[in-house]
């Protein structure tokens, strides 16, 4: 995270320099929404999260609804490692929960689960 | 992806919750029953026999509408005929199930004493075949289907009537049956009960999971997956295919139709199920 927003000053910073702020401010929120959207994406696709199989979540088609409608995700967990924890080893909140252990069982890789929870989180 | 199916099948058997081995199958099944008629008051003991449509209107009535013309009849006929043609030998069907017309499958799966293992109908046809020096069938699909539908169709309106045998073998099998029912399997990590016995009438993406009460009572069952898009299907498969499509679906290795992982779950699932009338052959989605 932090990481993150050092590369957006030094990025900010050159953009200043070389007087092209206005080019280089949309190619950085194109990366953040990039993740968010491949997350979107890994999180339908039904050999990776498959979440729908169980949530609904807004702009999937056909949700389950054996979880809980994935909704006001920011208000829920301001924290987005919770969220990240929830999402990747479920089983810690819920021992018998049906929702599966996407980290342990190697379901989605880490980096994946990574923008999925980028993803849930602007939910 | 095979492998990995595989280790965590194992890892998760050790982690059956909700699961008391100690209880007697008696109390099981009072317990089972009593779940599902507290989660589902209005809906009558027989009806949950009717799987997805004891509990969802539009799948009833669209099953009710193919019951005008079931695809499952002309499985019966052929049933019926194989099993009135005779062996090479001269002997039918009729030599190892002589009252098959008046109704057996109720009675089926039993746990023979002589031999120390659960029969199950399927099991007992190709052991009539091989004693009358035929080929086995196919597990799966095919023609002991429609031997089965035959069958099935004649005890129709039976109360199932599987026996738990009190011996310490017979007891063996019932447990890891139940076990296999409770424990979590494959990749996704879910147990028959995560779906079955916790969310039945919730939907898994678009398909409605029915109740694990009342799931044996109507096999072999007609469904159009497998005659669309199954090679050589005609619509037609056994119990235990439907275990082996249930244990792909979380991404853990099918066992064999008639394994003994899978007549140890059908002999705890038929029980549970006990009473209600049988209604096979039937129509699922
Ligand atoms: C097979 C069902 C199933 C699947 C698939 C599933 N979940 Fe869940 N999820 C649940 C259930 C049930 C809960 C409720 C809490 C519990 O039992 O663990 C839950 C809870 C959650 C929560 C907490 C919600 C809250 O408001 O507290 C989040 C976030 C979540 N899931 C995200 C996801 C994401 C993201 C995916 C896909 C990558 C996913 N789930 C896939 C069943 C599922
Ligand atoms: C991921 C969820 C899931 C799991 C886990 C699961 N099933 Fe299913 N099962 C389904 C769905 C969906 C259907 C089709 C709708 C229905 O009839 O419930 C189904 C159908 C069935 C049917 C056919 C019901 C009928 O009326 O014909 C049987 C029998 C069955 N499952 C048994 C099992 C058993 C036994 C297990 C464990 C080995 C199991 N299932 C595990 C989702 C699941």
């Amino acid at each position: 995270m932090r990481h993150t927003a050092i590369t957006i000053s030094t990025a900010t910073a050159i953009a200043v320099v070389l007087g092209s702020l206005s080019l280089s401010i949309p190619s950085m929120s194109q990366a953040g929404s990039s993740a968010v959207e491949e997350g979107k994406k890994i999180a339908f696709d039904r050999k990776k999260g498959n979440c729908l199989a169980c949530h609904q979540i807004e702009g999937g088609s056909l949700p389950g609804n054996i979880g809980p409608p994935l909704v006001a995700m920011k208000a829920r967990f301001p924290d987005k490692n919770v969220l990240k924890d929830q999402i990747s080893n479920p089983q810690k909140n819920n021992p018998n929960t049906i929702m599966p252990p996407f980290g342990p069982h190697e379901i989605m890789s880490k980096n994946e689960i990574d923008k999925v929870v980028e993803f849930i989180h602007t939910l | 992806m095979k492998k990995i199916a595989v280790i965590f099948t194992t890892l998760s058997m050790l982690a059956a919750p909700m699961l008391s081995i100690a209880a007697s199958p008696e109390q099981d099944l009072k317990n089972f029953r009593d779940h599902y008629t507290k989660l589902f008051p209005n809906i009558a003991m027989d009806d949950f026999g009717n799987g997805v449509y004891a509990v969802d209107k539009t799948s009833r009535d669209q099953w009710e509408a193919f019951e005008e013309f079931p695809p499952y009849e002309i499985y019966v006929d052929k049933g019926e005929a194989l099993f009135n043609k005779p062996f090479k030998n001269g002997k039918t069907y009729a030599s190892c199930f002589p009252k098959a017309k008046s109704g057996i499958k109720q009675n089926y799966p039993y746990f023979d004493k002589k031999r120390n293992e659960v029969i199950t109908l399927e099991l007992a046809i190709n052991d009539c075949r091989k004693k009358n020096g035929e080929e086995p069938l196919k597990y799966k699909k095919g023609p002991i289907t429609h031997l089965g539908a035959y069958i099935a169709y004649q005890s129709r309106g039976k109360k199932g009537n599987v026996k738990i045998d009190s011996s310490a073998e017979s007891m063996k099998w019932y447990n890891e049956g139940k076990r296999f029912f409770y424990a979590k399997r494959g990749q996704l990590n879910m147990s028959c009960a995560d779906c079955h016995y916790n969310n039945p009438a919730k939907k898994i993406r678009a398909n409605i999971l029915s109740t694990g009460l009342g799931q044996t009572t109507h096999f072999p069952v007609y469904r159009n997956k497998w005659s669309v898009a199954d090679k050589g299907g005609d619509g037609m498969g056994t119990l235990h295919r439907r275990y082996g499509g249930c244990n792909k679906q979380v991404r853990a290795k099918p066992f064999k139709a008639q394994s003994r992982e899978y007549r140890a779950l059908e002999y705890f699932h038929t029980y549970m199920s006990n009473d209600l009338p049988l209604n096979g052959p039937g129509i699922r989605m």
